[in-house]
């Protein structure tokens, strides 16, 4: 009983910490620009796919790997706000939303013609027999990405409390104008928190695809998932990403383990739809603070 | 409604009346049937975004609604197609109901994955309880009314443009009418409106019912021209191709309903020349567009007219 | 006909009205005055049902308004204009006019659609009525501009304008002479008085023009920090000491 629990409950952590690391991209980008970015989940296909070409294709050692994936898809996001957000100036928040999807179609347009439609894989990060976990087997990659994932939480939250880069993001969070006030360089925080963005999906498509594989097209799923564990914990909280996560990665593996496997999007819709009309803002956010934003 | 429209009314008659007998080609009339269809369901969403200001994810779900409602009504049980369709839309302002009533309290993004997670919803039911779940099923008859049946591509693309012709004048009628003043003056300031006594609640509700049975007409004129439906038709993909065409034509013009769903259905079809190329040059043009346009391609259309108008007017 | 009975409002701990009660006379023009923050727009805001009061009870012609939402109380017959213009800026100024005969219209969604003969009747007459309303307010010439082109003075006045499409029994004007000039304030003035005389509007009028509120005023009450300190005619009002104080700040 407890084991087939320990089982979801393990794979739910799994999926739940991609859908929270998406989630947690998109906050970064929505708190500095009001914008939703619907290409954040190309950025974990891009950190998928790169892993596998650097580590499997170029052979390159395992570090050197993660770092190059990671500092390419923060040069997908670089490219990304320089040749669209930037230009186009716009206070128009659907054209950005919109706009971000036509580069999500870009993006998997050069992804088909590179690495064309198959699924990619790569070894797990370390060998040796999945673990027994109070009777559940856990595999040991299933570990690397919740640990990861925490990683990355702990690391944003350093990056938004203690740095000075990451107060003045917080600042052009709260009031854009205010901050450029007080001498704030609000267009480059856009773009840092574009790369930011892109590289927290990159490191959940490194450690997800060991277990899942990881195509082309699995970028708007992902978007998807990720879109509404932000919501659900609250738009702009970093905290809320995880919590909607791993409650939609949770909900999702019960549903599938015990109900029906075709059920397991349905009931998590059917959770964020009640959230959402208990709590409009989500589940930490305040209706007055999205009162305050106009979209 | 005004001239301009009236006269642009008479314009896409005429072109309607003169696209099948130019082209002699099924292929190009069969891609005319789908803008059309894309049409309808692309003016509701233009009256729920650019008249009322609320966002929409979740048209597929009403668009699959239409489409099985009236499938399954003609195929099973033998009705009329015509009263099939219309309780289609009933059955899918229903749902609009149900969905409206407790999501008007959200705004913006918020009110976006709600209407999303709907859409998503329906599809997930197709899927599971839906006759012949994932694979769908066929044998839907094609549409008739009495004994005449829409069974070639010629009539079908007449029977579809006859319909976005009565939906656009239908909705010109009610957009300049106190109906429609009211959700723009809505647009504009919700608090004068209430101040002046407007419905705020039951205008929104409205709209989105509106706009549920413009999606749910598309649905049912889909699922009898093709014959076969399966839940792969009605996705979020297509609730957000929906929302690319209005945004390409502009949302703050029923005709840009109209440009944007012959644009972005013409497009693939464009493309098919670049093969693996196609989605990589799709999307670039879409990028481009939404940097060039802004605010859509009709909105733009208009303004460069007036611009050219503007001298001569001042010459009388 | 307006009667404001023991009314009290807080937003999060601070007390924005306390016991606020006085009565506006059918066919009076009363002022509401105080220094900035005392309560003026909230207390309009609470008539207008924009939001309800904690406590206390406003009652309108002998019904009870105080826990009726906005739409309604706009049909009952109270319409407002606002301190800040709240126009619909892209539509134009007669189609603004227009919107204010909504609640006194019926025509829907379907019926509108299918233009049927009741429709083009009711549309004819909302137009007919809202030009009328444009004559009468001095805009007819500006009918087909848009809203948000016109100076502000002349927006203070469609403001009016729409308010009186929605047929109104009672006038709330928050501060309409604000940012007027002289010459723009002293037409305002004389427009209230026509309201008033010749198509007996009852008018509530917040203002800080004390000029404009002592010439047009039949009553004025005086808000400070939430209360009334004073409630009477102009003269009476100006003699108080209370009032005196409230403005000038107190001398010890």
């Amino acid at each position: 009983m407890l084991t087939v629990f320990l089982q979801f409950l393990f794979s739910g952590l799994t999926v739940g910490s991609v859908y929270a690391l998406v989630g947690m991209g998109f906050n970064i980008i929505y708190n500095a620009t009001s914008i939703i970015n619907l290409a954040q989940g190309e950025f974990v296909v891009v950190g998928g796919l790169m892993m596998w070409f650097f580590s499997d294709s170029l052979h390159l050692p395992f570090i050197v790997s993660i770092c190059l994936t990671i500092l390419s898809a923060g040069l997908v996001g670089l490219l990304m706000e320089r040749l669209t957000i930037r230009p186009l100036k716009s206070h128009d928040l659907l054209l950005m939303i919109m706009v971000t999807i036509s580069v999500s179609i870009v993006l998997r347009g050069i992804l088909a013609f590179k690495f064309g439609k198959d699924p990619y894989d790569y070894p797990a990060f370390s060998e040796g027999d999945p673990l027994n976990i109070g009777g559940a087997i856990i595999q040991q990659q299933t570990l690397w990405v919740i640990g990861i994932t925490g990683l990355c939480i702990i690391l944003l939250y350093l990056f938004y409390n203690k740095t000075i880069i990451g107060k003045a993001m917080r600042a052009c969070a709260v009031d854009t104008t205010a901050a450029q006030l007080v001498g704030i360089n609000v267009s480059r925080m856009v773009m840092i928190s574009f790369v930011l963005s892109a590289m927290v999906g990159a490191i959940g498509g490194i450690a997800i695809t060991p277990i899942s594989l990881m195509e082309y097209d699995n970028g708007p799923m992902l978007a998807v998932k990720g879109f509404c564990a932000a919501i659900m914990g609250g738009l702009g909280r970093g905290r809320g990403a995880v919590i909607g996560g791993f409650s939609i990665g949770i909900l999702e593996s019960m549903t599938a383990g015990y109900l029906h496997s075709g059920l397991k999007d349905a009931v998590a819709l059917v959770i964020l739809l009640l959230v959402l009309f208990l709590k409009p803002a989500g589940i930490l956010g305040s209706s007055a603070a999205a009162r305050l934003r106009k979209f | 409604m005004n001239r301009d429209n009236s006269l642009a009314v008479l314009v896409l008659i005429a072109v309607i009346i003169f696209v099948p007998l130019v082209s002699g080609s099924a292929y190009v009339i069969t891609i005319g049937v789908f803008s059309g269809i894309n049409a309808l369901i692309a003016i509701g969403l233009c009256i729920l975004m650019g008249y009322a200001g609320q966002v929409s994810l979740g048209q597929a779900g009403f668009y699959g609604i239409g489409a099985y409602v009236s499938a399954t009504l003609t195929h099973h049980y033998g009705l009329p197609v015509p009263l099939c369709v219309a309780a289609a839309m009933i059955v899918s302002a229903f749902a609009a109901v149900i969905l409206a009533v407790p999501s008007l309290r959200l705004k913006g993004h918020y009110l976006a994955v709600a209407t999303l997670s709907f859409g998503e919803i329906i599809n997930i039911a197709l899927n599971e309880w839906g006759p012949g779940g994932p694979s769908g099923f066929g044998d839907i008859p094609t549409f008739n009314i009495l004994d005449f049946i829409f069974d070639t591509t010629t009539s079908y693309f007449y029977l579809v443009w006859g319909c976005v012709v009565l939906v656009l004048l239908f909705s010109f009628n009610f957009i300049n009418s106190r109906t429609g003043r009211a959700l723009r003056a809505l647009h504009g300031s919700e608090l004068a409106s209430r101040a002046m006594g407007l419905d705020v609640t039951a205008l929104k509700i409205k709209v989105f019912v509106i706009s549920a049975a413009y999606a749910s007409l598309a649905g049912s004129l889909y699922a009898h021209y093709v014959t076969f439906i399966s839940p792969s038709s009605f996705t979020l993909f297509y609730s957000i191709l929906v929302l690319m065409m209005v945004v390409i034509g502009g949302i703050t013009n029923l005709w840009g309903g109209v440009v944007g769903a012959i644009l972005i259905t013409i497009l693939p079809e464009l493309l098919r020349s670049f093969e693996e190329f196609d989605v990589l040059v799709y999307g670039l043009i879409l990028t481009l567009s939404l940097m060039f346009l802004r605010r859509g391609l009709v909105p733009l259309l208009i303004e460069k007219i007036k611009q050219l108008r503007g001298p001569l007017i001042a010459r009388d | 006909m307006l009667a404001i009975n023991t009314i009290g409002k807080s937003f999060g701990g601070l007390i924005a009205l306390n016991n606020v009660s006085f009565r506006v006379d059918g066919g009076s023009i009363s002022a509401l005055i105080g220094p900035n923050g005392a309560g003026k727009t909230t207390l309009l805001n609470i008539i207008s049902g924009i939001f309800p009061p904690d406590i206390g009870k406003i009652s309108f012609s002998g019904t009870t308004i105080s826990d009726l939402p906005a739409t309604k109380i706009a049909r009952a017959g109270i319409s407002r204009t606002f301190q800040q213009v709240e126009l619909f800026g892209d539509m134009t100024v007669l189609e603004n006019v227009m919107v204010g005969r909504y609640s006194r219209t019926r025509s829907g969604f379907i019926s509108s659609g299918l233009r049927l003969p009741f429709v083009r009747k009711e549309e004819r007459e909302t137009r007919d009525r809202s030009l009328g309303i444009l004559d009468y307010i001095g805009l007819r010439s500006r009918k087909d501009e848009l809203a948000s082109n016109l100076p502000l003075g002349e927006q203070r006045i469609l403001e009016i304008g729409r308010a009186l499409a929605t047929e109104p029994g009672l006038l709330l004007l928050d501060e309409p002479a604000a940012g007027l000039n002289i010459r723009e304030t002293r037409s305002l003035g004389e427009m209230i008085v026509r309201l008033r005389n010749e198509k007996k509007i009852t008018i509530l009028l917040v203002e800080h023009d004390m000029d404009l509120v002592m010439r047009i005023s039949d009553r004025i009450a005086v808000l400070n920090f939430g209360e009334v300190i004073a409630d009477g005619t102009p003269l009476e009002v100006q003699k108080n000491q209370a009032v005196i104080s409230a403005y000038l700040g107190t001398e010890e």
